[in-house]
């Protein structure tokens, strides 16, 4: 069936900025002379090259312009094109990647505030995630805080990888700022190439290496969350991986809590099952679909015990499938509908509230 | 289920255990602090035998950092994997409703009550002087 007649929630499309002096108009005066003054570079993140073809479907691409930079473009071809009544924008500019705290909270603020602008006040089907600058979680905390009150922003963003395991106590006042104010945390692919990005084993020599390991990345990123007791101390808290695949996570779960079950006086606050942990606390975006087609989708959600758990993304303008495949065929209305609308509004609170039906 | 004598008490000073066999299941049977606690030495998980694992406390946890440790020496590992059990219950900590294994009444008898039967007695002879273990399994 095609999920344009569904009208779903679309829970990540990418906005893309053209370039770093789109910036300069939402920085204040000191930040805006540096950023000339010293040549700041552009920030891309090589999680995401250019030329690299995930990075943007061919006819997502339209020349001279950085996939994804166009409001027109991503409305024709992600919102109208798969019916969606909402698309949660997560900008992947590589403000997070910076060292220096002041001069990423001033450009996360910046991103956000151009998000806020020249994205969600253009057009209301448009949610936001908030960049935080993670290099100081009490910065990141003020930068919660400061857009909290608008509903457009729905939910806090942090890359896959980061300085620390995102289970780290260091990171609670995020938690808790998140949490009180019903906002998800999302974890989206890529990292901040603090440590490599194969868990481990060393630095890959190539970008192949680098996507395939996002997958390892979350389940570390996973298995920290739940073993230090993130949802044990914030109960109402979700975490939405986004862009993280999907297939692995039975496996995962099977090992993690097999050895809880010898290992669970070493964390006594882990009082259930990282199982059920996960299925009451954590969610997964669609796209990609890291298996061959339905037959094993499905065999995946009879594994994990739940379909409550995927929420419908297209992940535009990466190249994650073609043409209008963004479900394989074979699944049933049902649960095509709980993917598309019914796990996407029970996570997204803020949005259940703010949408027009 | 019957009451079958198995040892004289002297046997199983406090802090000890000892694994006796009735009607052809391995049964081990811990003197903590001079309370007596038997269970099948047997994993519910995989077969181990609990009589080799080791005894320790009850930690939990209110929240994340703050532990909580209680009833010391009550918690029995599987020397397998390390699941916990009660030794007061047999159930498991991980999982109490679903896992468990057998837990068996023992009790401490006079031989003066014993020899009037009708106790399986294992083994030995009862003499009315002594104290004896006695496993209702």
């Amino acid at each position: 069936m095609s999920v344009a007649s569904v009208g779903g929630i679309d829970c990540d499309v990418h906005p893309a900025l053209s370039a770093l002096k789109g910036l300069l108009p939402y920085l204040d005066e000191h930040w805006r002379d540096a950023v000339i003054q010293r040549g700041v570079h552009e920030l891309n993140s090589i999680a995401y090259p250019d030329h690299a073809p995930i990075t943007a479907r061919a006819d997502f691409r339209s020349s001279g312009r950085r996939p994804g930079s166009d409001l027109d473009l991503l409305r024709a071809q992600a919102l109208d094109h798969f019916g969606s009544r909402a698309a949660i924008c997560n900008c992947l500019y590589g403000v997070q990647l910076l060292f220096s705290e002041d001069m990423a909270a001033a450009f996360t603020r910046a991103l956000n505030t151009w998000i806020a602008r020249e994205w969600l006040d253009r057009e209301p089907r448009l949610r936001a995630s908030i960049i935080v600058p993670l290099q100081s979680p009490e910065r990141a905390v003020d930068e919660i805080e400061h857009w909290a009150a608008d509903q457009r922003f729905v939910q806090v963003f942090m890359p896959a990888m980061a300085d620390q395991p995102y289970g780290r106590r260091m990171y609670w006042p995020i938690y808790s700022a998140a949490e009180r104010h019903g906002l998800p945390i999302g974890i989206h692919a890529g990292s901040s190439y603090r440590h490599p990005v194969t868990a481990g084993v060393g630095w890959p020599s190539y970008y192949t290496e680098d996507y395939a390991a996002q997958a390892v990345g979350f389940q570390s990123q996973l298995t920290s969350l739940v073993c230090e007791g993130v949802f044990s101390k914030f109960p109402k808290l979700r975490v939405v991986l986004l862009e993280s695949g999907y297939s692995w996570l039975p496996a995962h779960l099977w090992r993690l809590t097999k050895y809880w079950r010898g290992l669970r006086m070493e964390i006594p606050w882990v009082d259930r099952s990282p199982t059920e942990i996960v299925r009451s606390n954590v969610r997964l975006t669609l796209q990609p679909i890291d298996a061959p087609g339905a037959d094993e989708l499905l065999k995946t959600i009879d594994h994990i015990g739940t379909d409550g758990l995927l929420l419908f993304s297209t992940d535009y303008p990466h190249w994650q499938f073609d043409g209008d495949e963004v479900l394989p065929a074979g699944l049933g209305a049902d649960l095509v509908r709980k993917i598309t609308v019914d796990n996407p509004l029970e996570t997204y609170l803020r949005i259940r509230e703010t949408l027009a039906w | 289920m019957s009451k079958h004598v198995v040892f004289p008490l002297k046997d199983l000073p406090p802090g000890n255990r000892k694994v006796v066999n009735i009607g052809g299941r391995p049964i081990v049977i811990f003197n903590i602090n001079g309370e007596f606690f038997a269970l099948l030495d047997r994993c519910p998980h995989q077969g181990g035998q609990l009589s080799c694992g080791q005894l320790t406390g009850l930690v939990e946890a209110s929240e994340p950092g703050k532990y909580c440790y209680s009833r010391p020496g009550e918690i029995l590992r599987c020397p397998w994997h390390g699941w916990e059990f009660d030794v007061r219950t047999g159930k498991s900590w991980c999982d109490p409703s679903r896992i468990r294994t057998k837990s068996y009444n023992v009790a401490v008898e006079p031989g003066s009550k014993l020899v009037e039967g009708p106790y399986i007695a294992e083994v030995f002879q009862v003499t009315v002087e002594e104290d004896y273990v006695v496993v209702e399994a």
